[in-house]
């Protein structure tokens, strides 16, 4: 006899990462991890110190089928056994976007089942329910990564999401990989600062914490100033022939980072009277990060939910995941004729 | 045998269900659509409005064939991936061709050509043509480059060329001093017949890797710029 429920094929390709996962919605509205498999074009762009579009772009091409075709082989199921297809249909970058859109639509096409062109930030709050199940009515979630810094409220995840916070100018995650370029760290910053921050002392510099003043907004953060003070620190050492203390750097700058998402992240959680908390993306992975959620959660009475690391970052699994809710509510197949969407708000969950 | 072509390479978004028979290729039901930034939006729509017109399912399909460009557009990796993932899903064999030798491909007569399309930036795709070979293909001359419009004439000495197709043939006319003719765009029969011999001979098909010709824009960054002036900066408590 065949397993209940319906199989979602989901594809992501909002950055360098080709992602494709395999997911079964089941009967009861629970949804099951068959297959992640994703092939990074992070490499390509390690020496340009950042994502190149056009070369994510190429990667994504290359990737595409032989991706889809790994995850179908570890779910153990064939293309016909999917049920419907999710798609990244923004935000990102247009012409890696582009390429997995096209490829939805393809094999949605070519299998006759329905096309869900889904918004990539819920995918990262969608993820969670892999691993920690169903979702309470109502939650924050912080989303920390290269591209995106934010707090939303999620009142549903296959529909009702709002943004409460964003960053002003820079991603943490884009922090990290300056302030690891400035201190000749590789690239992507996040890994090499958390090590070596964990032999500094993280009290030893007092950089500053951006937006945390009295009549800052509320929920907004900013790294910004933050990237600069590391930038004049380490200069004026420089200057001064003092050798810099590459692990009290990081393991400050670092300290700054978790303390002001952290901090925000809990007060809006009060403000909005919610009882749990969800952090997700790439930087979800930091460990100062996570031990000082868990302790502030911990103060305050909230459930903290973290995805591990392997599902924090882009993957198309967190698509397939979004897929399945968003088919689990009945709505609507998106139309066919859906464009990449860099720029999509994180109030549409499914393009129409 | 039923082939699918399919062409991004150019603003034309290109589908169509095309038939090679023993008198070369014929195309069964085709939509082209003029619009450089719609290939994402409107690719796999108009295949399946095309296979529903001809009243064929995928499943019958016995290859895809796919402008492999040049093109400079993104676009150009809608057709590509479209193709690979209808190819993964159909288990058919999927078939790059150059872009330009299907323009050659669908233009009359045997006299040296040159077709040319948009590469922007200024500059042009552009390659050389020769007679038709049996199945309808046109034998290349030069190998298709990227060059100013007011450099290639120079390119073309002594090859005997006298019209152009592709899109820039008419935007170039003066430049170029040839006379343009049609195709504009890769056309459905035209991909097919510049595959023509290797869907005949059931040929492994090359690499679905796209003709980008150009590398991508990408400078490596210098080092770091100072942030501050040389003057007295604030220290954080140490
Ligand atoms: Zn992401």
């Amino acid at each position: 006899m065949p397993e209940p429920g319906r199989i979602v094929l989901g594809i992501e390709t909002s950055c360098d990462e080709t992602g494709v996962g395999l997911v079964r919605l089941m009967p009861d509205g629970s949804v099951r991890l068959l297959a992640d498999a994703v092939a990074s074009s992070v490499d390509q762009h390690a020496r340009f110190g950042g994502v190149v579009p056009e070369i994510a772009s190429r990667a994504h091409l290359e990737a595409m089928a032989p991706t889809a075709r790994r995850a179908l082989e570890q779910a153990g199921l064939e293309l016909s056994d999917v049920d419907a297809v999710a798609v990244t249909a923004g935000p990102g970058l247009a012409g890696a976007l582009m390429v997995g859109v096209a490829a939805a639509k393809a094999y949605a096409g070519a299998l006759g089942v329905p096309l869900y062109g889904v918004n990539h930030l819920a995918g990262h709050v969608a993820v969670d329910t892999l691993e920690h199940g169903r979702l309470p009515a109502r939650c924050l979630a912080m989303l920390v990564s290269g591209g995106h810094t934010q707090l939303l409220s999620v009142a549903g995840i296959a529909d009702t999401i709002t943004q409460v916070g964003s960053t002003i100018d820079d991603a943490a995650g884009e922090a990290y990989d300056k302030v690891a370029r400035l201190l000749e760290l590789p690239y992507p910053g996040g890994p090499p600062i958390d090590s070596m921050a964990r032999e500094g002392d993280a009290h030893a510099i007092a950089f500053p914490r951006g937006l945390t003043g009295p009549r800052d907004a509320r929920h907004d953060f900013s790294f910004s100033g933050l990237k600069t003070a590391v930038a004049r620190w380490v200069e004026q050492a420089r200057r001064e022939e003092r050798e810099v203390p590459v692990a009290d750097v990081c393991a400050s700058f670092q300290e700054a980072v978790a303390d002001v998402l952290t901090a925000k992240a809990v007060r809006a959680a009060g403000d909005l009277d919610v009882d749990t908390l969800v952090i997700s993306g790439g930087v979800a992975a930091n460990s100062r990060l996570a031990a000082l959620a868990a302790d502030r959660c911990a103060a305050a009475g909230l459930t903290l939910r973290v995805p591990r690391p392997r599902l924090c970052t882009d993957n198309g699994a967190m698509i397939a995941a979004l897929g399945a809710h968003v088919l689990a509510s009945g709505a609507e197949p998106s139309p066919p004729n859906i464009p990449a969407d860099p720029g999509l708000p994180v109030e549409t969950v499914v393009l129409r | 045998m039923l082939v699918i072509a399919l062409d991004t390479s150019t603003p034309a978004v290109t589908a169509g269900l095309v038939t090679l028979e023993d008198g070369g290729p014929r195309s069964l039901a085709e939509r082209v659509t003029v619009n450089p930034r719609a290939h994402g939006e409107l690719l796999t729509p108009q295949l399946l409005e095309v296979l529903a017109e001809a009243g064929y399912q995928l499943g019958q399909v016995g290859a895809i064939v796919v402008g492999s460009g040049p093109g400079p557009f993104t676009g150009l990796r809608v057709g590509m991936v479209t193709a690979a993932a209808l190819g993964h899903a159909c288990a058919t064999r999927v078939y790059p061709v150059c872009s330009l030798d299907a323009i050659a491909a669908q233009t009359p007569g045997d006299d040296p050509l040159l077709v040319a399309t948009d590469a922007r930036r200024k500059e042009v795709y552009w390659a050389a043509y020769g007679a038709h070979r049996p199945g309808g293909a046109r034998a290349r001359l030069t190998e298709p480059g990227v060059e100013r419009p007011e450099n290639v004439p120079g390119r073309l000495d002594g090859l005997g060329v006298r019209s152009a197709a592709g899109e820039m043939a008419l935007r170039h006319r003066e430049v170029f001093a040839l006379d343009p003719v049609e195709p504009s765009y890769p056309t459905p029969a035209g991909l097919i017949a510049a595959t023509a011999a290797e869907l005949r001979a059931g040929a492994a098909p090359q690499p679905l890797v796209p003709l980008y010709l150009r590398r991508p824009d990408a400078g490596t960054p210098g080092p770091p710029k100072p942030v501050s002036a040389g003057t007295d900066i604030d220290r954080g408590r140490t």
